[in-house]
């Protein structure tokens, strides 16, 4: 069996035997037991499986465990902290109710935190820029907008 | 039979760390899965829908499932209100074979009309019997008494109705009840009461079946052949079973599976067992690839059969001197459910387990029961949400996978989750159709005759008993035949035009198409309005009336006639700036449920034929609304999906097999090109309540070709939408 591997995942030190090449999704899911992020594609085309990595959000489909052990992950239950209370751009898809299905929440989530991380006050556009990646099928794309426009002017 | 946290884990299976267990989000229902609930299934029966439960609160049972469309609101909401009843107090369980009703498909914008109205029933008249036995026990006259909070309040008593019926059930038999608090008082009913699993979603919660760990679980992958018809002539099983991880191998005829410990192992020796085995796909039909898909349906065998014939069309329309005649087309589509399909089957004790996001748990029961040579009491089928499937995708395909590699690895629970090529690859695809329509317009410029002859394959091979419905039965060894075309219905649904027409011939034309096809939202509704609103343009342009006006003019009853004018006024103030246009459409889903008015604004690029829908509005008229926030959710929904269809869908394939494999063979509209949407809904209490999921489909598309049309004059007949022919020339 090969060494284990140490992640940083939302603030706590995980070690996994997993093989060095397992895509990080696998990890969070069945290891982690974390339910935010979702097997979409596993291509990198759909966004459903996006985790923070170092606040950048991207897909875990395909991202090597092995390529992480310098890296802080975060996921949607990250987001929420100590007490229970959400993140605004959780709250704010709440608010909105920015979903059908749900199944691409986890990305849109995650995707709308690292814009405004970046960008306090996002247009239109560029939630729109920043969420090309995100597929969603049932056609919550408005509410998406209007949540992430109400999260920026709650934080 | 009490219904204790510890049934409940079991129930669910492994929960993890923060796992609500007062959820609503598919889960919180039913009994052990070994030892089926004593519950009466008989719909006549006021316990089969609602059921007291000891800590006070009640639970409703709902024979649908939640598929994103928010079932479980509106029926808590419809409960709450006739049971006068806080909605903290009431939870809802979802389709389950021996635990909830059968109330077979979730399917057809039915949910609301069918089972939320049974329900609604089910608990007026449990007010008015728990008011008869309090007031029998106490010697209190009802008119003292008052039901409130799933309690009874007399003069100066008050007892929860667990108490009052001492642990037994409301086990009458239901009648129609007269009036329905939800109609008059609307405390809950009618009011955009938030879903409470959005909540579970952003808090990372299980609410997907994709969520479901059970201890000592499974992984299983499927080795899918190349084509329909391929049949395994070779495989290295020696080589195979030297693959790390691999716990199991199970080969039944063409089927190929793997099971592993771990996800990701799973997945790798899936891939590797493809380099060692060998497909044998010359026989059989090989797909159409690279004719023209509208002319190779049209000549294929058809069975014909004609539908509506009112008065002369055929004298009309060749005595008309003013006549509109064209041709339309739409390939074929896939569900694309985001989530690819997933189930968990487990074969305990004899008994089969199995954990689906089917569209119905006891349809499904049924066919794998024969499917696996199996007596129906044998298999249990627990609805659990999955991503949304807008109709028959691979949900049941592969529910029926799981259960046979489950049933040749005993004591495991067995979790199968599709790879995206698997999903696009295998799921029963909405059926490529065509239309072609005539009409004749009189002197002054009414319409006077409708021709319309719809080619189509069949819109509905859900399970039905027939293994031949399921997957596996393409590749197990006994032959069970092809499913055939099924329900022929959806073919014309929606091919009488909603207004007034003198002279009216429809005729059907069915074929059996070279792809999998079954029940994609709306069925053949999409093509049939979007021809007939094309048309409708085109007959307002020959007659020389503005489109809206012309649609109101032969509006058949006054709620077509509010839907536009009301979109009207909401388009008001509109402006187009160049190479922009507005369309409009209209209709009414099935000539019989929701009406829907659409106006959409486009724009096109004419160096690169590319349209961009900017917004789109919608008025709708569901009859009776129950919940305002998601009737207006899933029509935006419908119309952003539908703008989708129309300029960005078709599934590709080569003479082998499908191509659209992924979301770069088959896109999708993504965020930068989504349209902003407004929707307004006219509520009509003194109606009964119609399904809307599927009402915004065909008028949404049929709204963009006009606006294209008004932008560049060019008619779009064919579906996706081709930039080619919007290229200035």
């Amino acid at each position: 069996m090969a060494n284990p591997i140490k992640l940083q995942i939302n603030g706590k030190e995980y070690e996994t035997t997993a093989r060095p090449d397992t895509p990080l999704l696998y990890v969070l899911r069945n290891e982690l037991e974390l339910n935010g992020p979702k097997f979409g594609c596993g291509l990198q085309q759909c966004g459903a499986c996006m985790v923070l990595r170092d606040g950048e959000a991207i897909p875990s489909c395909r991202l090597p465990i092995s390529a992480l052990t310098r890296s802080k992950i975060r996921t949607l239950e990250g987001l929420i902290d100590e007490d229970g209370n959400l993140h605004s751009v959780q709250q704010a898809f709440i608010d909105e109710q920015a979903a059908q299905c749900g199944y691409c929440l986890n990305g849109m989530v995650m995707a709308a935190v690292a814009l405004l991380e970046k960008n306090q006050k996002p247009s239109d556009e560029d939630i729109r820029e920043k969420l090309t990646i995100n597929i969603c099928r049932c056609g919550v794309h408005s509410r998406v907008i209007k949540a992430i426009k109400k999260a920026a002017l709650n934080s | 039979m009490k219904n204790t946290r510890r049934d409940f884990l079991k129930q669910i299976g492994y929960v993890s760390i923060g796992f609500s267990l007062v959820g609503p989000f598919g889960f919180a229902a039913g009994g052990e899965y070994g030892q089926p609930l004593q519950r009466t299934l008989d719909k006549n029966k006021v316990d089969a829908w609602l059921q007291l439960l000891e800590d006070g609160r009640i639970r409703i049972y709902t024979g649908k499932i939640e598929l994103g469309q928010g079932i479980t609101i509106a029926v808590k909401q419809m409960a709450a209100e006739e049971l006068d009843t806080d909605l903290s107090l009431i939870e809802v369980a979802i389709a389950e074979t021996g635990v909830t009703p059968n109330e077979g498909f979730t399917a057809g914008s039915q949910s609301i009309e069918s089972s939320a109205m049974a329900i609604r029933n089910a608990a007026a008249f449990a007010r008015e019997a728990v008011l008869q036995i309090a007031s029998e026990k106490w010697s209190i006259p009802t008119t003292q008494l008052k039901l409130k909070n799933a309690k009874i309040f007399g003069p100066d008593k008050e007892v929860s109705l667990y108490q009052l019926l001492e642990g037994r059930q409301i086990e009458k038999t239901i009648h129609e009840v007269q009036q329905y608090r939800g109609k008059s008082i609307r405390k809950y009913v009618g009011r955009p009461i938030p879903r409470e699993d959005i909540e579970a979603m952003v808090r990372g919660r299980q609410v997907f079946v994709q969520d479901l760990r059970f201890k000592n679980m499974l992984h299983a992958r499927v080795v899918h052949p190349p084509s329909y018809r391929s049949t395994l002539v070779y495989f290295d099983s020696s080589e195979i079973k030297k693959l790390p991880g691999l716990i199991k191998l199970i080969r039944k005829g063409n089927f190929l599976g793997v099971l592993a410990a771990q996800e990701y192992e799973a997945i790798r020796i899936m891939e590797q067992v493809k380099g060692f085995v060998r497909w044998d796909s010359s026989r059989g039909d090989q797909l159409p690839a690279g004719k023209d898909l509208e002319e190779y349906i049209k000549m294929l065998p058809v069975e014909t059969e004609t539908n509506e014939n009112i008065g002369s069309p055929e004298t009309v329309l060749q005595q008309s001197t003013s006549k509109v005649k064209a041709s339309f087309f739409k390939p074929y589509l896939m569900h694309a459910a985001n989530g690819p399909s997933c189930a968990i089957a487990l074969f305990e004790e004899g008994k089969l387990h199995v954990w689906s996001h089917c569209q119905g748990a006891y349809p499904l029961r049924g066919t794998l029961a024969k499917l696996l040579g199996m007596p129906e009491e044998s298999v249990h089928v627990k609805g659990v949400p999955g991503a949304g499937c807008f109709g028959h995708n691979g949900a049941n395909d592969v529910a029926a996978e799981a259960a046979l590699m489950a049933l040749e690895y005993p004591g495991r629970h067995i979790r199968l989750q599709w790879m995206r090529d698997d999903e696009n690859g295998w799921e029963p695809y909405g059926t490529a159709m065509a239309v072609e329509l005539e009409a004749a317009l009189d002197n002054s410029g009414t319409i006077a005759a409708w021709q319309c002859d719809v080619w189509s394959d069949g819109h509905s091979n859900r399970p039905n008993g027939n293994p031949n419905t399921l997957l596996p039965a393409y590749f197990l060894e006994e032959e069970y035949g092809h499913p055939g075309i099924g329900y022929r219905g959806g073919a014309y649904r929606n091919t009488v035009p909603y207004y007034k027409i003198p002279n009216i011939t429809v005729r059907s034309h069915m074929f059996q198409g070279p792809l999998r096809a079954s029940s994609l939202r709306s069925l053949g509704t999409y093509t049939n309005i979007f021809a007939i609103e094309s048309l409708m343009d085109e007959l307002a342009e020959k007659a020389q009336k503005n489109p809206l006006e012309f649609r109101l003019s032969h509006a058949l009853d006054q709620r077509s006639v509010d839907c536009m004018q009301q979109l009207k006024t909401m388009v008001k103030g509109v402006s187009k700036e160049r190479d922009e246009g507005l369309g409009f459409a209209f209709s009414r889903y099935k000539n019989s449920a929701s009406y829907c008015a659409m106006a959409a604004l486009i724009s096109v690029n004419t160096d690169s034929g590319k349209v961009r829908v900017k917004k789109m509005w919608a008025v709708v008229d569901s009859g009776e609304t129950i919940n305002p926030d998601g009737l207006k959710n899933q029509t935006e929904g419908g119309m952003i999906q539908s703008a989708s269809w129309a300029l960005k869908e078709e599934v590709k394939f080569d003479a082998e097999h499908i191509t659209s494999l992924d979301w770069n063979s088959y896109p999708i509209l993504r965020f930068p090109d989504t349209p902003e949407v407004q929707v307004e809904v006219i509520d009509r209490v003194d109606q009964p309540p119609v399904g809307a999921g599927e009402a915004t489909q065909a008028p949404a598309t049929a709204a963009i070709v006009n606006a294209i049309f008004d932008a560049t004059g060019i008619r779009i007949r064919r579906l996706p939408v081709d930039p080619e022919l919007l290229k200035a020339r």
